[in-house]
């Protein structure tokens, strides 16, 4: 048989054309769509990358169980390449052209913000499964991250016990830092401590010489550093190079989240204190079969971190959502996720607390070891405290407002 | 007394850090003309590449000290005679073009190593000072800084090399008529640049949590000290970041690090206000 060019690839453009029509056209009448809108570019590819790999890994599970009531669930998604600008045009196409059941995704507070109206509008179900600084009151949108009060409630007493009461606070200039500043400040006063100096730093501060030094003439117990990003990293690394860190403690709300602590060295990582929902080192079977089934999908473990824990319990908990209301519609799963639902996953039980739609879950105090963190001590369901003060959609369910916390 | 030396320590280390950041440009903007916007991105690529001789065995501070430089001047090199030498007295083509270069260079940089932070460990430890801890790395920077200026000002002043260049900076026709070949000159020149940019990147990457666009950070300051440094290249390098430095480090202490950042800013605008020549334009003149 002969074949030239011209009809070879008219041939394979037309099969590629049926191949791309049919399933989607078959999938159309009884697949449920889930949008997912993720950064799996740019620079923050390396909180979405991994939570992308968790969507589809949790997917692929609902779907090898049969999918959800009897229908199999189909991913779109999207990249939004890292840019603020994509979000709301992807959330536009999301909703308006493919008419998703649910979208899950957002990881930037910003980014959240720039769809979630579009998302409410629209009347599509929301996920934002990324631990944030707290305050968003908003029927339509369930949050699986945990929130500043949620982690600083139990790291400081921890840190305060292991150090002192004399705490300095270091934290990123912007709103996650400056609110989880307010909620370090009010735990460490009310376990009986006093905060000598807080400093903020814009995200591109990448000398903290001088810091090191103003640290030592406050001469704390405690250091606690909620900083965010690349250049806010230098800090734990000149610290250690100062020779400080066997000197006064360290605790952090966000150093890990990325997998940080496994670009610091051990001498520079060990000791420090963090509190999270999931650690890859804990020890119980459910992370023990997400972890293997994470690696027989991807090969490698090392890239899991919290905000992929987070996006995978998020998926299990809008499954389970639709699987008690019996439909995909906004309304009944929302009800239905409204009831309390629960699931056990990698990071333990995971709730959905009804008076604010964010999440009622453990926290670890861990301690970094070895570029692993350690869990040192479990705290069971706790509460988004820091939302619920600001925030009663049972009471009030048409509220749409992201909340200041005022402490 | 134990804080005064710290702080001084501090002051010095801020200064240090300004020279280190803001030669490579000095040479490439000061002398040559050249608005090199990829400035930072050399930084970057400095950075990188002692990241990755230290991951492949090599000693930190060979890595550092000579292995970035030569890299990062190979680098300069090929974009002088791919880009910048068709552009030469083209001040704000070069800005342009060296603007486009960045973008690539930030590309290819997270093509190669990925948009995640890297960094290697500070090779030198901190010491006591009385109650206070130092970063003894920091002394580094400043032993650094003393000897790149003093290298520097030793080159162009002491040796016929030095001369040559500066005489070719100044009227490259001249240059030409006697038998120097300018496009020769302005090569080794941009490649000597680029090779300090590398330096101050490999030199800061210990300290840095490393990321392809880790060079932003520095070309706002790095411009700053040259342009305010003023018609001399190394008094103007020297006499700029000793007064940023001080600036910065003085409101930093007394207020926070966001304060010494803005003060260092305004310095510059009152600076270039009184002296829109810079600094040597009425101090120093006529030194080198």
């Amino acid at each position: 048989m002969s074949l030239n060019r011209r009809e070879f690839l008219g041939a394979t453009a037309a099969l590629t054309t049926a191949g791309a029509l049919l399933p989607s056209a078959t999938l159309a009448a009884d697949s449920i769509k889930l949008g997912s809108i993720l950064d799996t570019s740019g620079i923050f590819d390396a909180y979405g990358k991994p939570m992308d790999q968790a969507l589809r890994l949790a997917i692929g599970e609902i779907n090898a169980g049969g999918g959800l009531l009897g229908r199999e669930v189909d991913v779109l998604s999207y990249d939004t390449q890292s840019d603020m600008a994509l979000y709301s045009q992807y959330a536009q196409k999301l909703t308006r052209q493919d008419q998703v059941d649910v979208v899950h995704g957002g990881i930037l507070s910003a980014s959240r913000e720039a769809i979630r109206q579009t998302m409410r509008k629209s009347k599509t179900l929301y996920f934002y499964n990324v631990q944030y600084e707290g305050g968003v009151c908003d029927r339509n949108i369930f949050v699986t991250g945990v929130t500043p009060s949620q982690q600083v409630e139990v790291l400081v007493p921890y840190a305060m016990k292991k150090s002192g009461p004399k705490v300095h606070i270091l934290a990123a200039d912007y709103n996650y830092g400056q609110i989880t500043a307010r909620w370090i400040q009010k735990f460490v006063e009310e376990n009986g401590g006093e905060v000598v100096a807080t400093d903020f730093f814009p995200l591109d501060v990448s000398d903290f010489g001088s810091t090191i030094t103003k640290i030592q003439q406050t001469a704390p117990d405690l250091v606690v550093a909620p900083l965010v990003g690349g250049a806010h990293l230098s800090f734990f690394r000149q610290w250690a190079a100062a020779g400080m860190k066997d000197k006064i403690a360290l605790a952090s709300t966000t150093m890990g989240v990325g997998n940080e602590h496994k670009v610091l060295t051990p001498e520079e990582g060990n000791g420090i204190m963090v509190a999270y929902n999931y650690s890859q080192e804990l020890d119980t079977p459910e992370n023990r079969a997400f972890k293997e089934k994470w690696e027989a999908a991807y090969g490698d473990t090392s890239a899991i971190h919290e905000l992929a824990v987070s996006t995978y319990q998020g998926i299990m908990l809008w499954a389970e959502g639709v699987k008690k209301a019996g439909t995909v519609d906004r309304m009944p799963v929302i009800e239905a996720l409204e009831t309390g639902i629960s699931i056990v996953g990698p990071a333990g039980n995971i709730a959905i607390d009804p008076q604010t739609h964010h999440a009622t879950l453990d926290v670890h105090v861990m301690e970094v070891e070895n570029q692993g963190m350690t869990v040192m001590e479990t705290f069971n369901q706790v509460a988004p405290v820091d939302t619920q003060q600001v925030c009663n959609l049972q009471e009030n369910p048409d509220d749409n407002t992201q909340y200041e916390i005022q402490i | 007394m134990d804080l005064s030396f710290v702080i001084l320590v501090e002051m010095l280390y801020a200064i240090a850090t300004l020279v280190l950041i803001s030669a490579g440009l000095a040479v490439v903007f000061g002398m040559m003309k050249v608005i090199n916007l990829a400035h930072g991105e050399f930084m970057m690529m400095g950075g990188y590449a002692t990241i990755t001789a230290v991951g492949l065995g090599v000693n930190v501070f060979v890595a550092m000290l000579i292995i970035a430089p030569i890299v990062v001047g190979l680098i300069g090199l090929v974009v002088e005679r791919l880009v910048i030498r068709h552009l030469y007295g083209r001040l704000v083509d070069t800005m342009l073009a060296t603007w486009g270069l960045s973008l690539v260079f930030i590309g290819l940089a997270t093509m190669i190593f990925g948009n995640t932070t890297t960094g290697i460990s500070t090779p030198i430890s901190g010491f006591a000072v009385g109650r206070y801890q130092i970063n003894g790395y920091n002394f580094f920077i400043i032993v650094v800084a003393i000897v790149l200026v003093i290298a520097m000002l030793a080159v162009l002043k002491g040796t016929r090399l030095g001369l040559i260049a500066r005489g070719t900076m100044q009227r490259s026709e001249m240059a030409a008529a006697l038998g120097y070949s300018p496009d020769r000159i302005y090569m080794a020149t941009f490649f000597c640049g680029s090779a300090l940019s590398g330096l101050a990147g490999a030199i800061l990457a210990p300290l840095v949590g490393l990321v392809p666009t880790s060079g932003g950070a520095y070309i706002a300051k790095a411009f700053i000290t040259v342009i305010a440094g003023g018609p001399s290249l190394i008094a103007g390098l020297v006499s700029s970041a000793t007064s940023f430095g001080v600036v910065s480090q003085v409101f930093t202490f007394a207020i926070s690090p966001v304060i010494g950042d803005v003060a260092l800013l305004i310095a510059a605008v009152v600076l270039l206000r009184a002296m829109p020549q810079g600094i040597t334009s009425r101090f120093f003149r006529g030194k080198l």
